[in-house]
């Protein structure tokens, strides 16, 4: 084998193009913080846009996150807040149905179930812009245009695909003969989800949360055209405001980039083992 | 009624909700939008009068549309050459950075790290991020990637980036650093995916193809690649679909670009519809979005369900 | 029993999505219930932070937004109880931000006033879709029917009603210029579109970009065209345009389109990739000679320290001298806005005197009112203000004044291809195909 040898070019050669690519996947990482790091003053400077702050300052982040009230620029600290209060229902409700679709569509399978699982399908893959017309009148009509339960809504309705997807795919690999047992028991459809699946379910919960977590965090175009009053907007919508603002602070809104990046980045580096289940469970069968 | 019987409407009943909304949302809402684009709506009333397909003549003839023609074809051509190269660029580069971390590397865990956290931003993000990249700033003060070619002494080679109108055919130059973004974040989708695949392929597998005499290269041709090939149909459905509905993505970073050079059926559908006010318009370019996802999408969910039932 | 339990866990079910129901509806129904008249003044029920107002505008940075907030400090000291809740959305002269407020609008969630040009894109958009309140009746418990121009109150007006409150005047056709260059070079600024092209001609023979533009969003093609047609084919013509009168295959357009074209070879070669703050800057920084934009500009250079007539020159675009093309940002009254009788207050101090004379001079145009405080507005402004006097009015369409949003969007297409390949037989039957899907010319 080859990773016996003590030194191999080939070897070498593999490491330096892996170290290569990591650099070139790293680059918008390290413009970030140089120009996040730097005063307005040397952010203007584009002579010196690759190069690290003279003098590392916080300033961009403080202002980014409390905003500058004189400039007319809201603080993101509120979009943040408004990103939480909007992905976490949103994410529970999903995931519990999810979960309970799973389990029907793995194990008390009826007829049609399959042809009914293949049209729930259908519904993660289509670009939302052919239902976008109805649903922002139709969510005008129920009353909750330009609510925070509104956007929750749409996100549990079009979450439900995937994470059924994401259950029904782990629950099939839940052994029969225990479901067999516990139904031997006397256990109804209930019983068996609450005593014998529910508690195997947590890795499946991980996956499902963290992916509709992000999922949802970082959605654009429905919060864009559901979600636009400026104490409401989530982060994804203030961040394009402050990027497109005609008088561009770079400084301020790199520092926004990194602060709206930070709660997926941060999940995905602590928790990614499981971001990557959920990869690949999102690709039908994995 | 029997007990088995039951406990199936028990099961039936617990999707009713999902399988309601779902059937709402998505299909509801799908016909809704079809018949919006059948309609005269150009405005903000609505305004059912049926027009049978002329939105969608105006879209397909030039005669007929004068530059909503002319803008949907380029925006055809765009998606076309942005999908193809942007899963070139996914598969190849995922496929060679997942055959390298195959190779029992020290600190894979990182490098994975690496190649995969763009994966978890989302497209605004990465937009943002790479519009300040790629923005070329003025011949006399360069920016982005031009003033980092000044730095090494490389002035001839600054561009004009996704603001350039150059074009080779209908392929538009602009587009480049456009897939590069998009490249960014999703390649390592593609990494993990066929790194799980490489991961399941049995050592003792490999292990015969060299006592049989195979060189490492073969091995990789002859074994590995042909099993690897599910795996790159499901990542060419899950990345093309998401390309031939891209908006994000191009909408924070460029926008739609001078001669429309990287404009995109999601953006012209925003601009239509939400800027315009035409939304019988803005639902026909929705319609023909969705149909060419369904003309990827469909077959795929048939052959898989089918396999799953033959299993 | 286990029946027992499946009812059980569906009648839980229902309840629990009735209780999400009324949970989602209860925030939605406080904004959506029109404004009652006592609500106001602490009506025991209602929230304390229920007390707001909400302002959607464009104006988020420089001049623009001091004006703003100046308007908002009038309003603060009127009433102070009333919290103020600044909604902006920056970019492309309000492109973005109309996006916003369609989507908003549609999802029936409308501020309390919004910006809007004044003119067609206010009257064939939101007042003929009916989602507007005349606002006729603060013009005349103010008085103001006398204090705005008869020219003004006639854009705002749609049948026999007022549908907005506008707060300035914008002049588009506008010539900025940088004075060292033109003194240096022994040049006058260009009087007629021929000077035009011997200016800019002597200017690339001394090594001088003649002309910056900055048209990274096609509402700056717009701006340019609209000028250069003015320019070309004078203000009756121009009018005519947005009526049929004037023929968009006709050979003054394409006039114009060949004038835009051949213009183009005198400006700055990274033009697409420039704001038009960033155009403005190379003027007053001597990287290019002249700029065809509005009023705003002078606006920018006040925010940048700079003088009127020392710092920078100005002049009417070539051709264009005698004209005066209007824009003016104003604020209306959307139906079912959720504190409707603080938006009637904050139209009464947008409209006032004071409110104009607060907002103008920072902002960088004039006042609306015909009796606003001269002394209060720098040297370029007050020319403004005679020229806006004595001048032929005639709106600008890039700005919402002439021409339906849906039209313009037309237009803009048109102007996005055109000023990639400068086709110009293409453009004119592009845009005259964009008349007649506005409804105004026909076939």
């Amino acid at each position: 084998m080859s990773a016996r040898r003590s030194f191999d070019p080939m070897r070498l050669g593999i490491y330096l193009l892996l170290i290569l690519f990591a650099m070139l996947f790293l680059v918008p990482v390290y413009v970030m913080l140089v120009s996040s790091f730097k005063p307005f003053a040397e952010v203007q400077d584009l002579s010196r846009m690759w190069l690290p702050p003279k003098a590392p300052t916080l300033e961009s982040f403080q202002a980014a996150w409390f905003g500058v009230p004189e400039k007319g620029l809201r603080g993101l600290s509120l979009n943040i807040f408004n990103s939480l209060k909007l992905t976490i229902p949103a994410t529970i409700i999903s995931s519990l149905l999810g979960s309970m679709n799973g389990y029907i569509l793995s194990k008390w399978k009826f007829r049609g179930a399959d042809l009914i699982f293949a049209l729930m399908l259908f519904g993660m893959f289509i670009p939302y812009q052919s239902i976008l017309i109805p649903l922002t009148r139709v969510i005008a009509t129920i009353g909750l245009g330009g609510t925070i339960w509104g956007l929750i809504l749409v996100h549990v309705v079009y979450g439900i695909p995937i994470t059924t997807l994401i259950f029904r795919n782990y629950y099939a690999e839940v052994p029969t003969e225990m479901i067999e047992a516990a139904r031997i028991d006397g256990a109804g459809i209930f019983k068996v989800y609450w005593k014998v699946l529910f508690p195997l379910s947590m890795p499946g919960f991980v996956v499902v949360i963290i992916w509709q977590f992000t999922s949802i965090w970082n959605e654009f175009l429905f919060a864009v055209t559901i979600l636009q009053r400026p104490e409401l907007q989530p982060i994804t919508v203030a961040l394009r405001n402050l990027a497109g603002s005609q008088i561009k602070e770079w400084n301020l809104v790199m520092a926004g980039t990194l602060i709206a990046a930070m709660p997926t980045l941060i999940i995905y580096i602590i928790l990614g083992r499981y971001f990557i289940r959920g990869l690949l469970a999102g690709s039908v069968k994995g | 009624m029997s007990h088995a019987r039951k406990e199936r409407w028990t099961a039936f009943l617990i999707l009713l909700p999902s399988i309601i909304l779902l059937g709402i949302f998505v299909y509801g809402f799908i016909a809704w939008t079809m018949r919006v684009s059948l309609s005269k709506w150009d405005g903000i009333t609505p305004d059912y009068t049926w027009v049978g397909f002329e939105n969608f003549h105006r879209l397909f003839s030039k005669d007929i549309g004068g530059v909503a023609a002319i803008r949907f074809r380029i925006d055809l051509w765009n998606t076309f050459f942005f999908t193809v190269l942007f899963l070139l660029a996914c598969v190849g580069v995922g496929m060679l950075l997942a055959i390298l971390l195959d190779q029992r590397i020290r600190g894979e865990g990182v490098f994975r790290t690496v190649y995969l956290f763009p994966m978890s931003l989302s497209f605004v993000v990465t937009g943002v991020v790479w519009q300040w990249i790629f923005s070329p700033g003025t011949a006399s003060r360069p920016r982005g990637v031009n003033a980092l070619l000044g730095m090494m002494g490389l002035e001839q080679l600054q561009w004009r980036w996704f603001t350039s109108t150059e074009s080779i055919g209908p392929f538009h130059l602009a587009l480049i650093p456009v897939i590069v973004a998009a490249a960014w974040q999703m390649t390592g989708y593609t990494m993990a995916m066929y790194l799980a695949g490489l991961r399941g392929i049995p050592e003792e597998l490999r292990e015969a193809a060299r006592v049989d005499g195979a060189t490492e290269t073969q091995v990789y041709r002859r074994i590995i690649m042909p099993m690897l090939r599910p795996i790159t149909l499901s990542a060419l459905i899950v990345l093309g679909h998401i390309s031939l509905k891209i908006f994000d993505l191009i909408y924070t970073m460029t926008g739609k670009g001078p001669g429309f050079v990287t404009d995109v059926p999601g953006i012209f559908m925003f601009e239509t519809t939400f800027q315009g006010n035409h939304y019988a318009q803005g639902a026909a370019i929705s319609i023909v979005m969705l149909l060419m996802v369904a003309l990827v999408v469909v077959p795929y969910l048939v052959t898989s369900m089918r396999g799953e039932v033959e299993r | 029993m286990r029946n027992n339990r499946v009812w059980f866990l569906v009648l839980a079910l229902v309840l629990m999505s009735a209780l999400a129901l009324s949970a989602c509806a209860a925030p939605a129904a406080a904004p959506a219930a029109p404004a009652g008249e006592g609500e106001q003044q602490g009506e025991a029920a209602a929230p304390a932070g229920e007390n707001q107002l909400e302002i959607f505008s464009w104006w988020t940075a420089g001049g623009e937004a001091d004006g703003l907030n100046a308007m908002y400090e009038i309003f603060k000291q009127k009433y102070p109880d009333v919290e103020i809740i600044n909604a902006t959305v920056a970019g492309g002269a309000g492109s973005n931000a109309k996006a916003v407020l369609a989507t908003r609008m549609q999802s029936g969630d409308p501020p309390d006033s919004f910006q809007v040009h004044a003119g067609h894109e206010l009257i064939d958009t939101w007042v003929v879709a009916d989602k507007m309140e005349p606002v006729t009746f603060i013009f005349e418990d103010n008085g103001w029917m006398d204090a705005y121009p008869q020219g003004v109150i006639d854009i705002i007006s749609a049948n026999d009603e007022i549908w907005s409150v506008p707060v300035n005047i914008h002049r588009s056709n506008v010539l900025w210029y940088n004075k060292g260059i033109f003194e240096e070079n022994g040049l006058e600024p260009p009087a007629t579109m021929e000077d035009f092209f011997t200016v800019a001609e002597a200017l690339k023979a001394a090594g001088v970009t003649p002309m910056a533009q900055g048209d990274n969003g096609v509402w700056a093609d717009n701006h340019l065209f609209e000028n250069v047609m003015l320019g070309v084919m004078g203000p009756e013509k121009y009018a005519g345009l947005w009526t049929g009168d004037t023929d968009w295959n006709g050979p003054e357009v394409k006039t114009a389109l060949e004038t835009y074209a051949k213009m183009m070879d005198y400006v700055n070669e990274d033009h697409a990739a420039l704001n038009w703050d960033q155009a403005a800057q190379m003027v007053v920084d001597g990287d290019a000679a002249m700029y065809i934009m509005g009023d705003w500009v002078a606006g920018y250079y006040t925010s940048l320290g700079l003088e009127p007539d020392q710092d920078y020159g100005w002049a009417p675009v070539p051709g264009t001298d005698g004209v005066f093309m209007m824009l003016s940002d104003s604020f209306g009254l959307p139906k079912g806005a959720p504190h409707r009788e603080n938006a009637i207050r904050w139209l009464e101090v947008a409209g006032s005197k004071e409110g104009q004379d607060a907002f103008n001079p920072l902002k960088g145009s004039i006042p609306a009112r015909t009796d606003g405080d001269r002394e209060l507005y720098n040297v370029y402004l007050q020319s403004a203000m005679d020229d806006f006097a004595s001048d032929q009015i005639v709106p600008s369409y890039t700005h919402g004044a002439a021409a339906s949003e849906g039209w313009v969007t037309g237009i803009s297409d048109a102007m996005t291809l055109f000023v990639a390949d400068l086709d110009v037989e293409a453009a004119q039957t592009n845009l005259a195909q964009a008349c007649v899907d506005a409804g105004v010319c026909s076939e």
